[in-house]
């Protein structure tokens, strides 16, 4: 799908554009390979966003809520939905004050420098934790990138071909663990590439992988 | 609102994980009438755990709806009693589950026994090396229980899990290839050892090269298809990764769903209730006998389940919990240091050395379960600790484990956490690393415990568990020391980087760890430091036993669920063999 027919459920305007610029810092293009924007990590969090976890539907919701120390954990009365509304809107302010620009509009560099100060907490947001914004950031980023595609992010399986990890296992690694420094470099395979058939599939419903030709591939 | 009461049966059991499965069985194979009771939904583990659906590392090791519901109940947890304990609001340093075959549906399946040692852990230390050895605030302690009586129980629970391994003392004579360290065993593994990885070879040939005895990790993941005592029959792993926190489609992973309850639910005399939160244990008006168990349907009607015997298989947090909300035992003092319940709460400690390599690719996403390669050197008492300032151990083990892209990413020391340098990075060590693992025993503290929280609630209103705890300098200089051990071992493998992590500063909720949280209702011959005599029987009240992680009065190096499965073994038949026969207390 590419990423022009991508329709979001939570994410607004301003919100995709922030973060489809923020991510690509996070995971940027380069000759190894499309980074985060590029395989699509920003349908990815609108997803999550979406989903249960976005509401922390699973969590404790109860207060009451004073803040604690590091060791005890996520106590953030907002949700990942709240938060990702309200550090947005807050990190542009910071940046309109900061460069006269969006976020989205500053050079690389500066961006770079927005998000150390994000991460180390060095910039603080009105009425979110700077650290906690960026550590969800980067969290989802990363799931992003590598999670099934299935779930939006790791677009044509890009996270997974720049790191060599075959997704979907076949069924004969037990022939082969006991191999010494052999790279075991295949296509790798997703959740709907079995559904579909896209692959050829053994007789336990797994994928026959197909080995890949280009050695160099993977793993640099 | 008054609750409807139910036709008394003889045994009511609370939980359906590896406890749960294993007493149900075993008190329906004696011919009673046996409720368990479960909170969690049912599972067909055909269908829900079916491929390709299993291999999804986002769903299983991140949101996964078999692990416990946190939004209706979770703990509370602080570092120390001068905090205000706060709830763990997310999923994070261990994750129990919620659905009929309990937190093993999700487990990495590594099953050793514990040693000898860990079972006299107080006197033998003393014996050793004198009382200045254990700290004045330690308050870990004999079992009253030893290996040798559970021996015959480790067997049982090996065979019904179809652990695969390679013995290492049969019967006295250490074997060659297995761990010489381990307790006598009277019988080999039911399955084969798994076959060594790369990792696992260049872990081994240097463990060699220093002296020490390699052995491959017994495992609970099936080492070829297998057929149990119950006549259930299991897959064999195939190694293909997404295995520890995740479910496994191939049938291959020991848990309840695949080596008990098929065979029980054809039972007629017992009867599986999921959908059901036990809340109370209910006692007689003396409070020396239960009358049996209040529990919550789906709907929230409230039911009162008469029965002769109540059995707590809940794992630790909810077996203690119960306790304290249904009075059973005296609950643990910190400042008294009197009282039972919630005391010697402990978790597992840790240490890790990360090796970078340039020229060695290890496929590292083969594997599954906590296959591996192991020493036991520095576990235990198995090395002299004349002149160090700690007891205890840990085995070091390079896992065979299936590393998942989200979770499993390393990069050198140094490497910033994201930006073009951390990709470059990442796409090159992903496959170029391994991990040197340490795991790690834990004693017990007289400030660490289980106690219910005076703030926070459960969906029902019910108190929420509290956990104080923080590591003990005794953990800290453990793992110090043997985080320096692994290092030399990760020298003689030549990696071109490395970095290590000991056990250091508090503990943190935060990172998953392992759900290895084991004592507040410890097992002992002394009512005054113990919950529940040698047959996990309450000392008070006896009609109630209570079996699980909660009764291992300090925590060993070794996984727990080895452990637990062979307490589970022991107390069905102590409750057949002797308790039946004479109800009442039976020490
Ligand atoms: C990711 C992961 C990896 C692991 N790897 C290993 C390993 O490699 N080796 C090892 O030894 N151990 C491992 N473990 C630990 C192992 O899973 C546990 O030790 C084991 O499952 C404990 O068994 P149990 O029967 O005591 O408790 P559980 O399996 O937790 O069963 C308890 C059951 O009780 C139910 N319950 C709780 N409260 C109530 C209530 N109030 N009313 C009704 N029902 C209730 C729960 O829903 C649950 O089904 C791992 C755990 C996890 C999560």
């Amino acid at each position: 799908m590419p990423p022009e027919s991508q329709t979001y459920r939570y994410l607004t305007q301003p919100e995709i554009r922030f973060l489809d610029a923020a991510v690509e810092r996070l995971i940027p293009a380069d000759d190894l390979g499309p980074g985060a924007k590029g395989s699509g990590v920003t349908g990815f969090i609108d997803q999550q966003l979406v989903s249960v976890w976005g509401s922390h539907g699973r969590n404790y919701r109860t207060g009451p809520w004073p803040e604690g120390t590091p060791q005890q954990g996520f106590q953030s009365r907002l949700t990942p939905r709240e938060i990702y509304r309200a550090a947005i809107r807050e990190v542009n302010v910071h940046c309109l004050e900061q460069y006269q620009k969006a976020f989205e509009f500053l050079a690389p560099r500066e961006q770079d420098e927005v998000l150390k100060g994000l991460e180390s907490g060095a910039i603080q947001l009105a009425s979110v934790s700077s650290k906690l914004f960026f550590g969800l950031l980067l969290r989802n980023t990363m799931e992003g990138f590598f999670a099934d595609p299935m779930y939006g992010g790791n677009r044509d399986k890009a996270g997974w071909k720049l790191i060599g990890f075959p997704g979907v296992p076949a069924s004969d690694y037990n022939d082969l663990i006991e191999e010494q420094n052999v790279p075991y470099r295949v296509e790798p395979v997703s959740i709907l590439d079995v559904l579909q058939e896209r692959v050829k599939l053994d007789s336990q419903g797994l994928p026959k992988h197909v080995k890949l030709k280009d050695e160099g591939r993977s793993g640099r | 609102m008054t609750p409807t009461k139910l036709k008394p049966v003889d045994a009511v059991i609370v939980g359906t994980g590896v406890v749960g499965s294993i007493l149900a069985k075993e008190l329906a194979d004696a011919e009673l009438k046996v409720v368990a009771l479960e909170r969690g939904r049912v599972i067909d583990p055909q269908h829900d755990f079916a491929s390709p659906y299993t291999f999804d590392e986002l769903k299983y090791d991140r949101h996964s709806d078999i692990f416990q519901d946190l939004s209706r109940e979770t703990i509370t947890f602080r570092n120390n009693a001068r905090e205000v304990a706060l709830p763990m609001r997310e999923m994070g340093s261990f994750k129990p589950g919620e659905a009929v075959g309990g937190t093993s549906l999700h487990w990495g399946t590594h099953t050793r026994r514990f040693l000898p040692w860990d079972f006299e852990t107080r006197s033998r230390t003393i014996e050793r090396y004198g009382k200045s050895q254990i700290l004045d605030e330690c308050s870990s302690q004999d079992w009253g229980l030893t290996y040798e009586e559970l021996e015959p129980y480790y067997d049982q629970f090996e065979h019904l899990y179809g652990v695969g391994g390679k013995a290492g003392n049969l019967n006295g004579e250490i074997q060659p290839g297995g761990n010489p360290f381990e307790g006598p065993r009277s019988r080999e593994y039911p399955n084969p050892p798994s076959s060594m990885n790369y990792a696992g070879t260049l872990f081994a040939n240097a463990c060699r090269e220093l002296g020490y005895h390699p052995h491959v990790n017994p495992v609970a993941a099936q080492t070829q298809a297998y057929t149990n005592p119950y006549k259930l029959m299991l897959g064999q792993c195939i190694r293909g990764g997404f295995c520890s926190s995740h479910a496994c489609s191939m049938g291959a992973k020991a848990n309840p769903l695949t080596t008990v309850m098929p065979a029980l639910l054809k039972q007629a005399n017992f009867e599986l209730r999921p959908l059901s939160n036990v809340i109370k244990v209910n006692l007689d008006s003396d409070g020396k006998r239960a009358t049996g168990v209040t529990y919550l349907d789906a709907a929230g009607r409230e039911f009162e389940q008469p029965a002769e015997l109540v059995i707590l298989a809940a794992y630790t947090f909810n077996n203690v919990r119960l306790m304290l909300l249904s009075g059973i035992g005296k609950p643990y003092d910190p400042a008294t240091n009197r009282g039972v319940v919630g005391r010697n709460y402990s978790y597992q400690s840790a240490g890790r050395v990360t090796l970078f390599f340039e020229e060695k690719v290890f496929n590292p996403f083969m594997g599954g379960g906590a296959r591996g390669t192991a020493i036991d050197e520095f576990n235990g008492d198995n090395f002299d600790h004349s002149g160090l300032d700690f007891f205890g151990g840990a085995y070091i083990a390079v896992a065979s484990s299936g590393a998942m892209p989200i979770k499993s990413i390393h990069v050198p020391p140094g490497t910033p956490r994201w930006g073009a340098e951390w990709k470059r990075a990442a796409a090159r060590y992903y496959q170029r690393n391994l991990t040197v693992r340490l795991h790690g025993a834990c004693q017990s503290y007289r400030q660490n415990y289980l106690d219910l929280d005076p703030n926070y609630r459960d969906a029902n209103g019910l108190p929420l568990l509290r956990m104080t705890f923080d590591w003990g300098d005794n953990e800290r200089k453990a793992s110090a020391w043997i985080t320096k051990k692994a290092e030399e071992i990760a020298k003689a493998m030549n990696p071109s980087l490395m970095s290590a992590q000991p056990t250091a500063g508090h503990y943190d909720i935060v990172p998953y760890q392992s759900t290895h949280n084991v004592g507040g209702a410890a097992v002992g011959a002394d009512p005054a430091t113990s919950a529940v005599n040698k047959y996990l029987q309450s000392w008070d009240v006896s009609n109630v036993f209570v079996i699980g992680g909660c009764n291992f009065p300090q925590n060993s190096a070794n996984p727990p669920t080895g452990t637990i499965g062979a307490l589970a073994c022991w107390a069905a038949d102590s409750i057949k063999d002797l308790y039946l026969k004479r109800p009442g207390p039976m020490v």
